[in-house]
């Protein structure tokens, strides 16, 4: 595989970006070792006679001259059982494993596999030999966690008669598992694993239109800017309006089978978090370790940079491994910005033409091919999986008018814009309800009446016009304080207070509001909504609005979102009955007067 | 070109002549065997030599940043030794406390150089995420605006965002006074990086360090104003080198504080000004980022090792923008931002922090049961969001008058002023326990109607709250 004979050299350093000469062994987008330590980089150019390789790792100390190794394969990840629970860096590399080799920093070089080859794996058949297979079959199971079966697949481009496979037993992943003959009579030797190019989309057979919502357990999320499976979304805001915590949510609680969390260029402690969380977490409807079904990328803002470019791909092309073996797998990337930055870094460095902001003119078109990957599809097996991709995206001086965030909009079905002034009230979820939009709307709403309730439609529309409302009388509150609305405008203002502090405000410390199931989101709405309701009686008998605000129900509207899962619509319904207790108690005060 | 390998230096290259001289860059062709990054020693004829370090380098070109600057070097005459290692610092535990050191490493107090140590790469290595401990420990820095609002957790970065006249240098120094993680602890260390601050500002806090009697702990690295500006790239990568030898392999608790990172910048831009770099904005270069990542990373606590690094830089914000790229990129790197406000300090306040941009990331970790009290969070929460509030009551009431305010807004007035005068100000001296913070905390947001308490929980009410006798709004 190693091209020994007559080696290219090293002749230019400037950071993460080498060059070397003779450029005609080399192909685009190859593989490559340099220098004695074998640092791993990847061919972005070729020009004449000189190769331009993006390197994985810090290049210091390496010099011009040094050898250069033609690896023969792109840049690719390994796909086999042991991916799950684990957290690699930007290139695949075992960060578990880095330790044990060389204590709590990490150093370069060569590292060994992605994927522990010592391990057994207990395989289960599932097809008989003699039978003809087409690529993305299931050839049989493993149980990869406790929540992961982990199918073994035939590689795409492989097809042709099952010649031979092994029966029920303990395999490593460098057992062969199963030979096939394809039609020009080639024998293809089958693992547990294979490879796969990163930069390569995995072919599935068909292209579904998202129709399942992907619950995320988060109110306004949910209720308003819905996501779909397979669907894709950004996060854009600016430093410390939420955004890490919004992705950490999400892997904690959306309901996919499968999460894959990129660190990109992020802090360290945030993994180190995720790490510490997980473990401790239970998936609300399995009961299992949250960790049991996430895998995690790391590429911390002190590592190379290059390696920052690749991790999108590394993840990515783990998150369509396992929804081409049947499986909704949900991607969160944080951040999309410092990836782009990674493309503008080299790019600088290359001395290519730039565009907008110093980034390359391919930045659009590199954000469209990766939202692109998104989607809910049928695999080749002919199984349904899909890949909901959620970006965050982190605009220089928060300004979204900025390149990353601007191209972003045009590739992402929802939209999630994070608020400076709403974080700095430490009012969180800091998504801005007049800036944020989903394109899923629609498309999930028969999902909520079918399973939830059946008046959700008109719940969400009459919450979004009281919103709405309230805003454009903001406007007047502003100039003029409360005081000055009339009491049916002013009703508005209270209404919509109570709908962001008790429903669209969720604090993701707090144990039993940090998430909220379909069914507590529309129970609880359908409370506050009562409520605001009922003040219209309060208004048109002329009772001072602040009469009702201050009936004890309101506290306890107040206490549901912290101390109700939803569960049981029971404690909903009777708060909704002394709603209607008071108030009327109230009105019939006032006819007495 | 000549080549002399000196005897003196083993495994040295040596040059005699430069090919070009750019800002504080120099150029040198035919070299052979140097690789990129290392350090190299650059000889004038007067013999003084400076250091530098290799910023790329081709089949025989080496361009070579002088961290001392190029001013006096002449082309033909000038020596260029590659040292072929990367630039380093010796690391120790004796020689190095209770001393000062230039922007370089060297001493400035008289006293030997040190060598009874291990020679580090200043660069550091990234932390394995799989090694960190995530920092939760509480910080008791004895000022209510961050032990209340803006939580400091040993381990963590938290800068201190502030403008030129502003009283970063008082802040900076009550904290290494007050934080409880220096007094109450025997293995500790304060490391000093200063990039190019005035002589007197340096002064200052020496001075602050002796009379808190913490001075034999604390290690400082000056590059000053009139210093020179490239020798700023080093500074805080040769503190922190220390600080990591103290924390991780001596079992310390470092605090590290550096400042002004905005000098460090504008250094980083003068370097790929003279390169020929495209900037990305504002001239910065658009490395920015991951350059002051591999600064501020280097924070934190290792599972199983004893020692931890909090870092506390101080950067002054040009026109005191937030969203200047140094601040901005900050913010997008650190555990949260301190943020110090003009119009506070022009009323008189002390410390004039402005809460509301002000952020600890890791606050939720370190605050509640066993840690501080189990009311904090909401009560910082319910801090936050009446302040808010009270801040939007203020720009109504500038424009239709106090008098035709609500009944509501009028008490978030009176809690914005109480907030001000007896939350926020505090003298340089006083250092509140956080019962007494949180007490504070409490007193103020039970000048408000229970109604407007959404934050809090009703019990916490009931346990922490008593409403002031006189407007009992109950
Ligand atoms: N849903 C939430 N509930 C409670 N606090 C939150 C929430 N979202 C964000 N925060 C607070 O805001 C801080 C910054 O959030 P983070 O996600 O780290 O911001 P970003 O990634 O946008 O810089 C967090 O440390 C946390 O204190
Ligand atoms: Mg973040």
């Amino acid at each position: 595989m190693e091209s020994a004979i007559q080696q290219s050299l090293v002749t230019m350093i400037s950071g993460p970006v080498v060059q070397a000469r003779p450029a005609h062994r080399f192909s685009m987008n190859e593989m490559v070792e340099i220098g004695d330590e074998r640092l791993v980089g990847e061919v972005i150019s070729l020009d004449e006679d000189l190769a331009t390789i993006q390197v994985y790792e810090d290049t210091t100390g390496l010099r011009p001259g040094a050898d250069v190794y033609a690896k023969g394969l792109p840049l690719y990840v390994e796909l086999g059982p042991g991916l799950m629970g684990e957290i690699f860096d930007g290139v695949q590399r075992p960060l578990k494993v880095l330790r044990g080799k060389w204590g709590d920093f990490i150093r370069r070089g060569k590292t060994g596999t992605a994927l522990p080859r010592d391990r057994v794996w207990q395989f289960t058949p599932s097809v008989k030999p003699g039978v003809m297979v087409s690529p993305g079959e299931i050839l049989g199971e493993v149980p990869e966690s406790q929540l992961i079966t982990h199918r073994i697949l035939v590689p795409p481009g492989v097809q042709g008669i099952l010649e031979r496979i092994l029966p029920k037993g303990d395999y490593t992943l460098d057992d062969v598992i199963a030979a096939i003959r394809s039609p020009s009579d080639k024998i293809h030797e089958l693992k547990l694993f294979h490879r796969w190019p990163v930069r390569k989309i995995r072919p599935y057979r068909e292209r579904l239109v998202p129709s399942e919502p992907l619950i995320t357990g988060q109110r306004v999320i949910d209720t308003f800017f819905p996501l779909a499976r397979g669907g894709t979304a950004a996060i854009p805001g600016g430093f410390g309006t939420g955004k890490t915590v919004a992705q950490h949510q999400l892997s904690k609680w959306a309901d996919a089978d499968i999460i894959v969390y990129i660190g990109c260029g992020e802090r360290g402690n945030e993994m180190t978090g995720v790490l510490v969380d997980l473990p401790k977490l239970l998936d609300p409807r399995t009961r299992r370790p949250l960790i049991e079904r996430t895998i995690l990328i790391a590429n911390t803002s002190d590592m190379p940079v290059a390696a920052r470019e690749a991790s999108i791909y590394t993840g990515i092309t783990i998150a369509e491994y396992y929804r081409d073996m049947g499986y909704d797998v949900a991607l969160m990337a944080d951040s999309t910005s410092r990836w782009a930055e990674a493309l503008r870094e080299i790019s600088g460095r290359l001395e290519e033409m730039p565009a907008e902001e110093g980034f390359p003119a391919y930045l659009a078109s590199r954000l469209a091919a990766f939202y692109e990957r998104a989607g809910q599809v049928v695999s080749l097996a002919g199984k349904k999986g899909s890949v909901t991709l959620i970006g965050a995206v982190s605009p220089p001086g928060g300004d979204f008018s900025e390149p990353v965030t601007m191209h972003t909009k045009r590739f992402v079905q929802c939209f999630w814009a994070l608020d400076k002034e709403l974080a700095s009230a430490r009012y969180f979820p800091a998504i801005n309800y007049l800036q944020s939009y989903s394109a899923y709307i629609s498309m999930v709403e028969p999902w909520w009446t079918e399973k939830v309730g059946s008046t959700w439609k008109t719940l969400r529309e009459k919450t979004i016009n009281i919103l709405h409302e309230d805003s454009r009388l903001q406007n007047i509150v502003k100039l003029l304080g409360e005081e000055a609305l009339p009491d049916d405008q002013k009703r508005i203002v209270e209404g919509a207070r109570l709908i962001k502090n008790d429903f669209l405000q969720q604090s993701a410390f707090d144990p039993v509001d940090t998430y909220a199931g379909p069914e507590k989101q529309f129970l609880l709405l359908d409370v506050i909504l009562h409520f605001i309701d009922r003040l219209a009686d309060v208004v048109k008998a002329r009772i001072p609005l602040f009469r009702a605000m201050e009936l004890p129900v309101v506290a306890e509207i107040h206490r549901l979102k912290f101390t109700r899962r939803g569960d049981d619509p029971a404690p909903f319904r009777s708060i909704k009955e002394r709603i209607d207790k008071e108030i009327n108690a109230l009105l019939h005060r006032q006819d007495s007067l | 070109m000549e080549t002399v390998t000196g005897p003196a230096m083993k495994g040295a290259l040596e040059y005699i002549g430069l090919d070009r001289i750019s800002g504080p860059l120099v150029v040198i062709s035919g070299v052979k065997g140097v690789g990129f990054g290392e350090a190299v020693e650059i000889v004038p004829s007067d013999g003084r030599s400076r250091q530098g370090r290799i910023l790329s380098i081709s089949e025989d070109v080496a361009v070579v940043e002088v961290f001392e600057g190029t001013s006096g070097l002449a082309q033909p005459t000038t020596r260029v030794r590659f040292l072929g290692r990367p630039f380093e610092i010796t690391v120790t535990k004796e020689e190095v406390l209770g001393r000062i050191f230039d922007g370089l490493g060297r001493p400035l107090d008289g006293g030997p150089v040190p060598f009874r140590g291990e020679r580090r790469n200043i660069n550091g290595l990234p932390i394995n995420p799989v090694a960190r401990a995530y920092p939760q420990d509480f910080i008791q820095t004895g000022i209510s605006a961050i032990d209340g609002m803006n939580t400091l957790v040993r381990g963590q970065k938290l800068p201190i965002f502030s403008g030129s006249g502003l009283p970063h240098n008082e802040l900076a120094a009550q904290i290494v006074r007050q934080a409880r993680l220096l007094t109450e602890d025997e293995g500790f260390a304060v490391i000093f990086g200063a990039m190019g601050v005035r002589h007197d500002e340096a002064e200052t806090f020496r001075r602050s360090f002796e009379e808190s009697g913490v001075l034999k702990n604390v290690a400082m690295f000056l590059n000053l104003a009139d210093d020179p500006t490239v020798e700023r790239l080093i500074t805080p990568r040769i503190a922190l080198t220390v600080a990591e030898y103290l924390a991780f392999e001596q079992g310390m608790h470092v605090l590290v504080i550096l400042t002004d990172m905005t000098n460090y910048c504008e250094a980083l831009r003068e370097v790929a000004t003279s390169k020929g770099e495209v900037p990305s904005r504002k001239g910065y270069p658009g490395y920015l980022y991951s350059d002051l990542a591999s600064i501020y990373e280097r924070a934190g606590h290792i599972i199983d090792r004893q020692g931890s690094i909090t870092q506390i830089a101080i950067l002054t914000m040009p026109d005191d923008d937030i969203t200047h790229p140094i601040p901005d990129l900050t913010g997008y790197i650190t555990e949260g931002q301190i943020v110090l406000d003009r119009s506070l300090a022009q009323r008189g306040i002390y410390p004039p922090i402005n809460v509301l941009p002000s952020l600890s990331r890791l606050m939720s970790d370190g605050i509640g049961e066993e840690r501080t009290r189990k009311d904090h969070g909401n009560l910082a929460s319910q801090l936050y969001a009446a302040y808010a509030r009270a801040r939007q009551v203020q720009r109504l009431a500038s424009i239709i008058g106090e008098e035709d305010l609500s009944a509501t807004d009028k008490l978030y007035l009176t809690f914005a002023r109480e907030f001000h005068k007896r939350f926020l100000q505090q003298g340089t001296d006083e250092n509140r326990t956080i019962t007494r913070t949180l007490e504070l905390g409490w007193e103020l947001v039970m000048l408000l109607p229970e109604q407007e308490l959404t934050r809090l929980k009703p019990e916490e009410i009931d346990q922490y709250g008593t409403y002031p006798d006189t407007c009992n709004q109950k």
